[in-house]
């Protein structure tokens, strides 16, 4: 007797809507096997992971600042997926969309530069990200290289850039030799949304690239280009559609959403520039993708309840001296088992009696 | 002399975590698996390694442990990939992702500790000869160890029939499993390979690179290993060779910041990564009449029944 996989005849779409749910639920309990195993208790550490962040306004703000920069990214990233073109790269392109923008900020520090400032720096920022992800979006077309390798690799070589910047012609003078620009002036800063929060417009801009992109990929037809070409590529090519320039578009999308997101991040909560501006947001915004089954609405759910992992794993280490690594472990686990359920959309579980088998085989 | 001398020693143990990594993921890849995780499988076993090694005061331990952990962490993706036919791609980031986490768990403990690190084993009279004695003869256990295995790994592929069968997995796994293998079976076992591999490759860092533990002390060599695999063509000998050099633009870099030659350290240290992308257009440019990668590379299969 033995447990395989068999291809369902089509796909299930109950499983589609629950595989998400279970594959929480299946990380909640690996994550009271891993509590119960560093010593701390299991139901204090997953109240302060999941409701204690949502029990005060401050925490609640802080969700929305942290779920923003992960939704922009996701909602590219999304798009480069469902055409099967891997960028894995984010993280580069919203360190570079950060250094483009704060060069506007900064070259503008002091002077009496008027409301055109964070505009063009939301605008420069979103065309330096998208040229950055247009190298291995060209790498791939033009030469057949892996863009998978040359995106990453290039997410490298901005943080070395960025550190460069910051601890060399950038630096504050007034900094005390702290690897970090100026405080930017106001007209250089991301308004706040509540006076003395936390909410800022970056947030209502997240909110309208989830709605931009509803519609591409439920009214236009370059989103049905694009779902096509990843789901059915022979079909696409029968079809008249040109792969290679949606790969070049949607890296350029994506690479755009991700150096807005930077440059919303260090204009916004941030405030300056300096190494470390990101936690890992275009990493954690490929499980926010997939968690969001590469679907707009999802990945702002998704986004939201990834953003609730990193305000309440801060919360569990300064209340239960959780390790802040625990929040790593939980992103990457929660991936395993969104990939892992999304398998039974396609396939279910058969028993094979071997003996059997064996006679199918001879007739 | 003593410079030169020095700088071959430094280009060899900087190459050689790279030539182990690279070795395990060319036989997975052989067999027609892309286990993008080759990064997350390092760090744990460079985190479990160390953590051995201080526990028992023994290298060889530590190496022991580094082997363990990648191999379970090569497990994880072995049920996913190819047990619950997950996209590889994803599964491969889900395992790097993870990895960066659970070793940074593991190793918490450990930051700020110091063991000694691997002896070099000099071979008498042999190291004693000039210039290229100690080169060849003073080296530690794991740069002997990674040639072996490179070789082995080559005579097993090329001369062997468990090494055609193997190839024949990668480039068409529908026709090895009409032939009665078991496709999945020998995709396991290079996967768990490519896996243990990586453990040691993680493990020779803050065994005998470093004498101590730093999160995130890979820093992308995972990621380089596998670039080194197609800039190989999937072949061991050409391997052996971009891994050298790779090592080699590795300290030209961190001498050349010693040196001071006005360049920013930070362009320096890019260098390494800068230098993947463009061998990889090369190369890639250079192939554009046929690929060479196994033709079944990153394909899902679920054996008909």
């Amino acid at each position: 007797m033995q447990l395989v996989l068999e291809k369902r005849a089509e796909r299930s779409g109950t499983i589609a809507l629950v595989s998400p749910l279970i594959a929480i639920g299946l990380t909640i309990v690996t994550m009271v096997i891993l509590f119960a195993i560093l010593g701390k208790n299991p139901l204090l550490a997953l109240h302060a992971y999941f409701i204690a962040p949502l029990t005060d306004g401050y925490s609640l703000q802080e969700i929305a600042v942290k779920a923003t920069p992960l939704v922009m990214i996701a909602i590219g990233l999304s798009l480069c997926y469902l055409a099967n073109a891997w960028n894995i790269g984010a993280e580069g392109q919203f360190l570079i969309g950060a250094v483009a923008g704060s060069w506007i900020a900064v070259k503008t520090q002091g002077t009496d530069a008027g409301a055109w400032v964070l505009p063009a720096m939301l605008i420069l920022a979103a065309s330096a990200g998208a040229l950055y992800a247009l190298i291995p979006a060209i790498c791939k077309v033009k030469f057949g290289a892996s863009e998978i390798l040359t995106s990453l690799m290039l997410v490298y070589v901005a943080d070395l850039f960025l550190d460069y910047l910051v601890r060399g012609p950038w630096r504050d003078p007034h900094g005390f030799n702290f690897p970090t620009t100026a405080e930017f002036d106001p007209v250089a800063t991301v308004p706040l949304l509540i006076e003395g929060g936390r909410l800022h417009l970056g947030s209502i801009i997240a909110l309208l690239v989830v709605a931009a992109a509803v519609i591409l990929l439920g009214r236009t037809i370059k989103g049905f280009e694009i779902r096509v070409v990843g789901a059915a590529p022979r079909a696409a090519r029968f079809g008249g559609f040109n792969a290679d320039q949606l790969i070049i578009l949607t890296f350029a999308v994506s690479g755009a959403l991700a150096g807005l997101a930077g440059i919303i991040e260090v204009a916004g909560p941030v405030g300056h520039l300096q190494p470390g501006i990101s936690p890992g947001y275009g990493f954690t915004a490929i499980i926010v993708a997939f968690l969001g089954r590469l679907n707009p609405l999802g990945i702002l759910i998704a986004g939201l309840f990834l953003a609730l992992t990193f305000i309440g794993g801060e919360q569990a280490q300064i209340a239960m001296k959780i390790p802040l690594d625990v929040t790593k472990v939980f992103q990457g686990i929660l991936l395993f088992y969104v990939l892992a359920c999304d398998s039974l959309i396609l396939y279910r579980f058969k028993l094979v009696f071997p003996n059997r088998q064996v006679t199918r085989g001879a007739g | 002399m003593e410079l030169v001398e020095a700088i071959i020693l430094a280009v060899l143990a900087a190459s050689t975590p790279l030539l182990i990594a690279a070795t395990g993921e060319l036989v997975a890849e052989r067999s027609g698996v892309l286990n993008l995780g080759v990064e997350g499988m390092m760090i744990v076993g460079a985190a479990c390694g160390f953590a051995g090694a201080w526990l028992t005061g023994s290298i060889f331990i530590g190496a022991l442990f580094g082997i363990i952990a990648g191999t379970l962490m090569s497990l994880i993706f072995a049920l996913m990939a190819l047990g619950l036919a997950v996209n590889q791609v994803a599964t491969g980031l889900a395992l790097t992702i993870f990895g960066i986490g659970l070793s940074g768990l593991i190793g918490a403990g450990f930051v700020g500790e110091r063991i000694t690190p691997a002896v070099h084993l000099y071979i008498p009279v042999l190291a004693d000869i000039p210039l290229i004695g100690r080169v060849l003869f003073g080296e530690d256990g794991f740069v002997y160890f990674s040639v072996a295995l490179i070789a082995g790994v080559w005579w097993f592929l090329y001369r062997t029939r468990a090494g055609l069968i193997l190839r024949a997995c990668g480039d068409n796994h529908v026709s090895a499993h009409a032939l009665g293998y078991p496709v999945l079976r020998i995709r396991t076992f290079a996967v768990m390979f490519g896996g243990a591999c990586a453990g040691l490759a993680g493990a020779y860092l803050p065994l005998a690179y470093t004498p101590f533990f730093i999160p995130g002390m890979t820093a992308g060599r995972g990621w380089i290993a596998l670039a080194l695999v197609v800039f190989s063509s999937w072949q061991p000998g050409r391997l052996v060779v971009g891994a050298y050099l790779f090592g080699a633009v590795t300290i030209l870099q961190l001498h050349a910041q010693g040196w001071g030659v006005g360049i920013p350290s930070q362009f320096m240290s890019a260098l390494p990564y800068l230098a993947t992308v463009i061998v990889l257009v090369l190369l890639s440019r250079a192939r554009t009449g046929g690929s060479t990668a196994p033709a079944a590379l990153g394909t899902v299969f679920v054996p008909d029944r």
